[in-house]
């Protein structure tokens, strides 16, 4: 039977919460009766419809009839009822299981558990992502991209950021030669350039200082392939050149990027290095950002950072008057700017971003490889 | 190179245990890679730095801990070694330096007398350590000594040396010394040599003579320990391909002032295990002094370099602490001047001496700050046309991949007509010579793809080739897309829409249709036409008024298949189906299609401009054309004609069916066509529609088509 708003016999305070009891009590049984949508919306018509609703009523029957003493009393217990059965509608809902199945049981339908039939979409190469990715961590702090050639002139990729002829520096970057090159000054000589340092004396020659400067780029030497070698790789480069370009700023800006880049927990850490165009030269140490930096993982020892807690990242430092001298007629006084460079490399950085275990793997084109970027 | 804890304990009284010790040696930049052993047999595996030869041993690496924890740095023990007024160029064995600027100091020391046997139990256990094979006492004096201050010395059987003197002087060209790995050499005039009255008996700084060398029977000895100049030993190092110990000290310099010390202990070793007499003083012949000036250091330049406030105190201590001298000079507390200690060749220049100060301070320990900047960021000129083909490559399902730069002459030859630059010392012959073209490269992804069964292969590669041009190296920027015909053959089936008003002609599609044996192989035209879409999805992104296709392109492409593609009359790539001559070459179990795409051409025209074309405010009309061609007419003709008619209503002209067999005869093919007409200014009216049409028609009868019911 359904529920039927009773006229008030008195309208003492008590008569009229019994009353309300009763029909709040009338309404979430009802509620609970819902089972389909057109049911949900009948169920909220009944209650709530402006016109011919139970509240409506509960409007006319108890409140328009209440004699004047009686009226505040009532306004308040009826107010709160309103509330009440407003709640109890709201929170109503259509079960969906049964009546679902049977709303689909007349219409056509298909298995929504069957997979996707996906388009095909290419993916970014890991290395060029990482470098990509990295370059805008740059670009970000005022740095602009920056070119060069990848056959290179002894001049560029050794004499003119300090690697004097015959200097043993030189033997620890495997360069590979081109062919033919004897008869000319040494300078001239052609060969693949083992780093993208040279990009730092072409863009000064042609730039005037302040600049800063971000260079992705491809290098070669001659590194026999292995899982942590190929004889190509690439290298990210960074140079800014200003006044009053200090030790600090070098450290902050690379603190910094390897923030963004890695994520803000990483801790970055200098330690003294060497390289023949930077001075004092520094090998710059992320905290692992596999094993947070304790060297150990839940699976045992952290074979990235070898159990140290800290993984070599890139090579840097501020750079040496002496490089400055091979650019000093265009504004490269080092009396009066200084600067600093770094370099990584991005495939060695993918490696580690990505847990890629053999740097073979970027250069086979393997499509089971690379659609893990997709 | 591995060096013992316990040895470098033996010159600072260190507290801190030999892990600490690890680490904060590689603090200040003497890193230790990693430590084996433990007491005694503590083991450091040490990367040092080439330009720090004064700390590959363990009193140099002694001094930079003693530095590190400010304690004193015991002085190396020489017990016998006569005052330095005693040393005299002449005393007991003549040396005539005949090249003083190749060997400015050359010190002697003779002992008669000694005996020669195994070096005693502790000599011997510290050079097992090291991986050094212990020889005799003589022998391993002089390594010892090399480990312990890192000056390398030389010990000859004073009975096998001619004429009783040693003459420094360079080899005759042609002339030979058999060095003590046995091998004989043939040396030349650039190489320096220790020898005797009549041979070599050394070759300088790098290897000592197999003749003169110590053996059982020696009595009497020759201790040699000169200062050889950097780049000579060198020189002859590379040369005779040599790398010693010794070769690896001097050509980075050696301390000067150790010639004597080093001597003196080397003589102490042999007497205290061997017994013998040591023979007169000490020779040295100092030829050419070396010279180190003292550098002015400014407080100035340290803070202007290194940022934050170092304070004077502790660059004080740092400087000293390593060696170096320092007066205050000036104004006091600004500038100062610093004596470069002997061993520490690699400090010439104010800028070296901050970066002792650094590293000693502790890198660390200085504040990270980001810098202020005034200028601007610019992209490189052609990196929106890059990102925006890649982008659009990616969207078509193509993986960015890369291939090595090196490839062999045999596919530069096969594959592009450009000069080559080949490789002087190329890691294999397959790669010894850079890519003139990015094919072989994709070929070889795509084949490493098909071995192992992966047929679904769509690759793109962007980069350069490397080519020699009018006699200098170029470096052309290349796109490349390959495919496995199965993964064309996926694509979604194109709409094949061909915009008459701005997209340019398409090559016919229908005139491949068949296989060898002439059976009707519909798939392969279609798949061209959906590679072929690609390579005009890419090239929409470019600004161009007209693309046009012919069939000029490489051997190495499909005659019958593949087109060049011609932006406003430019070449600007060729793409298509790969031969058969190189599919069956390279063992290839799919079809192939590649595209090459000349970046710098792209990039010369830049990307497409964006502008709004107001959308149609009149409903458009198709209207389909059944024709019957001889094959010899490809689609070009049609479109061709239908646009010499000149009718601006005319919005799309293209290909909806080809068919070939059945009641058609053979040499001929029936193509659907369907043209859309629509006005700007009105609704067509049926008998324009009409008019235009019996245009068209007109027009592609008198290519010989024949219309069908």
């Amino acid at each position: 039977m359904a529920y039927t708003v009773p006229k008030l016999a008195d309208y003492s305070a008590a008569a009229l919460t019994s009353a309300a009891a009763e029909c709040v009590r009338e309404c979430a049984r009802e509620a609970n009766r819902v089972r389909t949508v057109a049911e949900l919306k009948a169920f909220r018509d009944r209650w709530l419809a402006r016109k011919g609703g139970v509240l409506t009523q509960i409007n006319d029957l108890w409140l328009k009839n209440a004699p004047k003493e009686a009226k505040r009393e009532a306004g308040m217990g009826v107010n709160q009822l309103k509330a009440r059965i407003q709640e109890i509608v709201a929170s109503a809902i259509a079960p969906p299981v049964e009546p679902a199945l049977a709303r689909c049981e007349t219409v056509d339908r298909v298995d929504v558990s069957l997979p996707g039939i996906r388009r095909p979409i290419g993916a970014e190469h890991p290395v060029m992502r990482a470098s990509r990715e990295m370059c805008a961590v740059f670009q970000r702090l005022g740095f602009s991209i920056a070119e060069g050639p990848v056959v290179e002139t002894d001049y560029y990729n050794f004499e003119a950021l300090n690697f004097p002829p015959n200097h043993p520096a030189r033997d620890t970057q495997d360069t590979l030669f081109i062919a033919g090159q004897q008869s000319k000054p040494q300078r001239e000589r052609l060969l693949l350039r083992t780093h993208t340092s040279p990009v730092q004396i072409r863009t000064m020659e042609k730039m005037r200082p302040p600049i800063r400067i971000v260079i992705p780029g491809t290098v070669h030497r001659n590194d026999p392939p292995d899982a942590s070698h190929s004889p190509m790789f690439h290298q990210i480069e960074g140079l800014a050149v200003d006044r009053n370009i200090t030790f600090g700023n070098l450290k902050g800006t690379l603190d910094h990027t390897m923030k963004e880049f890695f994520g803000s927990s990483v801790k970055t850490s200098f330690r003294p290095s060497f390289f023949p165009f930077t001075e004092p030269s520094a090998e710059m140490y992320v905290s692992c950002f596999i094993c947070g930096g304790s060297g150990n993982r839940e699976s045992g020892p952290c074979r990235p950072c070898k159990q140290t807690g800290w993984i070599e990242i890139l090579g840097c430092g501020m750079v040496d008057p002496n490089v400055f001298e091979f650019v000093k007629d265009n504004g490269y006084d080092p009396k009066k700017i200084s600067g600093f460079a770094f370099g990584m490399g991005a495939d060695r950085i993918a490696l580690l971003k990505y847990g890629v275990d053999d740097i073979q793997l970027f250069f086979q084109g393997d499509v089971r490889f690379l659609r893990q970027w997709a | 190179m591995k060096l013992s804890a316990q040895w470098i304990r033996d010159f600072v009284d260190l507290a801190v245990d030999d892990q600490r010790l690890a680490q904060d040696l590689t603090a200040v930049g003497v890193a230790v890679e990693s430590i084996s052993g433990s007491g005694a047999d503590c083991v450091f595996e040490m990367e040092i730095g080439t330009n720090r030869p004064d700390a590959m041993n363990h009193y140099g690496v002694a001094r930079e801990a003693a530095a590190i924890y400010d304690l004193p740095l015991k002085q190396l023990s020489v017990a016998r070694s006569p005052s330095a007024a005693q040393a005299s160029p002449t005393g007991a064995f003549p040396i005539a330096v005949e090249e003083p600027a190749l060997c400015p100091r050359f010190s002697a020391r003779v002992i008669r007398g000694t005996d020669i046997k195994p070096s005693p139990r502790e000599i011997a256990h510290r050079l097992q350590l090291l991986d050094q094979r212990p020889i005799s006492n003589a022998v391993d004096a002089t390594n010892y000594v090399l480990w312990q201050m890192g000056k390398p010395t030389h010990v000859f059987d004073m009975d096998l040396l001619e004429g009783r003197r040693l003459i420094i002087r360079p080899a005759k060209n042609g002339e030979k010394l058999k060095t003590l790995d046995g091998v004989e050499r043939t040396l030349t005039a650039e190489d320096l040599v220790v020898a005797d009255a009549k041979r070599p008996v050394g070759l300088a700084g790098v290897m000592g003579g197999f003749d003169t060398m110590i053996t059982d029977k020696t009595k009497n000895i020759l201790i040699e320990s000169a200062w050889w100049d950097p780049l000579t030993v060198r020189k002859t190092a590379r040369r005779h391909g040599i790398h010693t110990d010794a070769s690896h000290r001097f050509e980075r310099g050696a301390d000067f002032e150790s010639t004597v010390p080093s001597c003196d202990l080397v003589a102490e070793l042999i007497l205290s295990s061997g017994g013998g007499e040591l023979i007169g003083d000490v020779i040295d012949v100092v030829s050419n002094k070396l010279d180190q000036a003292p550098i002015i250091l400014r407080l100035s330049e340290v803070h202007r370099v290194l940022g934050g406030n170092l304070k004077t105190v502790e660059i004080f201590r740092i400087l000293k602490k390593l060696g170096f001298g320092l007066i205050p000079e000036g104004q006091a507390g600004i500038e100062f001047e610093v004596r470069i200690p002997s061993w520490r060749l690699d400090v010439e220049r104010e800028i070296d001496l901050i970066e002792e100060i650094a590293r000693m301070h502790g890198y660390d320990k200085f504040e990270n700050t980001l810098p202020a900047y005034s200028g601007a960021v610019v992209e490189p000129p052609n990196a929106a046309m890059d990102k925006a083909l890649l982008q659009r490559a990616l969207a078509l399902g193509y993986n960015e991949a890369i291939s090595l730069s090196f490839i062999s002459h045999e596919d530069a030859e096969t594959f592009s007509a450009a000069t080559v630059l080949e490789l002087e010392n190329p890691l294999s012959a397959e790669a010894s010579v850079m890519r003139t073209t990015m094919v072989p490269g994709m070929l070889g992804m795509l084949a490493w793809n098909l071995n192992r069964d992966l047929d679904d292969v769509r690759l793109l590669e962007m980069g350069h080739v490397y080519e020699m041009r009018d006699g200098d190296r170029v470096e052309p920027a290349r796109l490349c897309l390959g495919a496995t015909a199965s993964a064309v053959r996926a694509e979604i089936s194109p709409e094949s829409a061909i915009d008459i008003s701005s997209a340019g002609a398409n090559s016919p599609s229908a005139r491949e249709n068949r296989g060898k044996d002439g059976a009707a192989r519909p798939q392969v035209a279609e798949e061209f036409r959906c590679f072929k879409g690609d390579v005009e999805n890419l090239l929409s992104a470019v600004a161009h008024d007209e693309l046009t296709f012919d069939r000029q392109t490489a051997e190495y492409f499909h005659p019958g298949r593949s087109a060049r593609v011609l932006m406003d009359g430019m070449p600007v790539a060729q793409f298509g189906q790969i031969a058969e001559s190189v599919k069956n070459e390279r063992k290839l179990r799919r079809d192939l299609y590649l595209a090459e795409f000349d970046l710098d051409q792209l990039h010369a025209r830049g990307l497409r401009r964006m502008v709004y074309q107001a959308l149609a405010r009149f409903p458009a009309v198709e209207r389909d054309f059944s024709f019957v061609f001889s094959d010899d007419v490809e689609f070009l003709a049609m479109w061709r004609a239908v646009r010499a008619l000149r009718i601006a209503q005319v919005r799309d002209f293209k290909p909806v069916e080809i068919f070939r067999g059945g009641s058609i005869a053979a040499g001929k093919y029936s193509i659907l066509l369907r043209m859309r007409l629509q006005s700007d200014e009105a609704t067509l009216r049926d008998e324009l529609i009409a008019h235009w049409s019996e245009k068209i028609v007109g027009a592609l009868r008198q290519l010989g088509g024949v219309q069908r019911a």
